[in-house]
């Protein structure tokens, strides 16, 4: 026989632990967050990232997010021994972090490169670029998004 | 066959450096996006673009779906002799799209 008590302590118990697991939210922005640290440290491997010598050019008020005007240029004289060997552009908010990848050498001339990009929302945009040395280089740009690519629904 | 655009000049002096503007006719779906019924539209992208300068590559481009419909993408190299540039896209679904431009050097 059950008393009264007891089958209070156990179903408040589980409805707790039920409504517990089902209010935990996904902490999106952490997970954004680590996806972009995780791709940018998978360019860079253990090298440390310095600012500077790379210009990120993009629009500071996005109306729409579906193409946005990107452009990237690199301080470097691109001879045979110091040149840009790769420039790779990431965005913090998207369901994945990268957005395009370059491989150049010194026939480019010039190190710079212009595209245009989707952006799913307010946040930081970064370029990150390796030089023939073996450094890397990076600008970031924060960004305000007023209509989203991707997330026209918000079902992510 | 996918519309392509390229611009560059058709001459230029040795040593130059020179702008090559190139544009792909393609909708570049994400992957992410759902349909009415809610539904995953499935991912088709172009996810490489190559150029080759008389056979020898100068410039190469990973694309993800964060590349906006219709590719535009703008990249320099320097002019250091006559003959042809041949400009390669491709992507999901065997997707591929080839143009060649010639340019003199004088």
């Amino acid at each position: 026989m059950r008393t009264r008590r007891q089958f209070l302590v156990l179903t408040g118990g589980l409805l707790a632990s039920a409504a517990g697991q089902a209010q935990l939210p996904p902490n999106l922005a952490a997970l954004r967050k680590a996806a972009l640290n995780e791709a940018v440290r998978k360019v860079t491997g253990d090298a440390q990232l310095r600012r500077g010598r790379v210009k990120l050019d993009l629009p500071p008020l996005i109306e729409n997010g579906n193409a946005v005007p990107l452009a990237v240029r690199v301080d470097s004289p691109m001879t045979e021994a110091d040149h840009v060997r790769a420039i790779h552009v990431f965005t913090e908010k998207n369901p994945q972090p990268n957005v395009i990848g370059i491989q150049l050498g010194p026939r480019a001339g010039r190190a710079s490169v212009t595209t245009r990009a989707r952006i799913a929302d307010t946040g930081t945009v970064i370029a990150v670029a390796q030089m023939s040395d073996g450094s890397f280089w990076s600008d970031s740009v924060e960004v305000v998004v007023t209509l989203s690519a991707c997330l026209e629904d918000g079902l992510i | 066959m996918a519309r392509v655009i390229v611009n560059l000049p058709a001459s230029a002096k040795r040593g130059e450096i020179i702008e090559i503007r190139t544009l792909a006719g393609h909708s570049m779906e994400t992957g992410f996006r759902r349909t009415q019924l809610g539904e995953l539209v499935p991912r088709d992208i172009i996810n490489r673009f190559v150029c080759t300068y008389n056979g020898a590559e100068v410039f190469r481009a990973d694309l993800h779906p964060a590349i906006a419909a219709n590719p535009l993408i703008v990249f320099t190299t320097v002019a250091t002799e006559s003959g042809t540039l041949e400009f390669r896209w491709t992507g999901d679904n065997g997707f591929s799209a080839t143009h060649t431009a010639s340019i003199s050097v004088v």
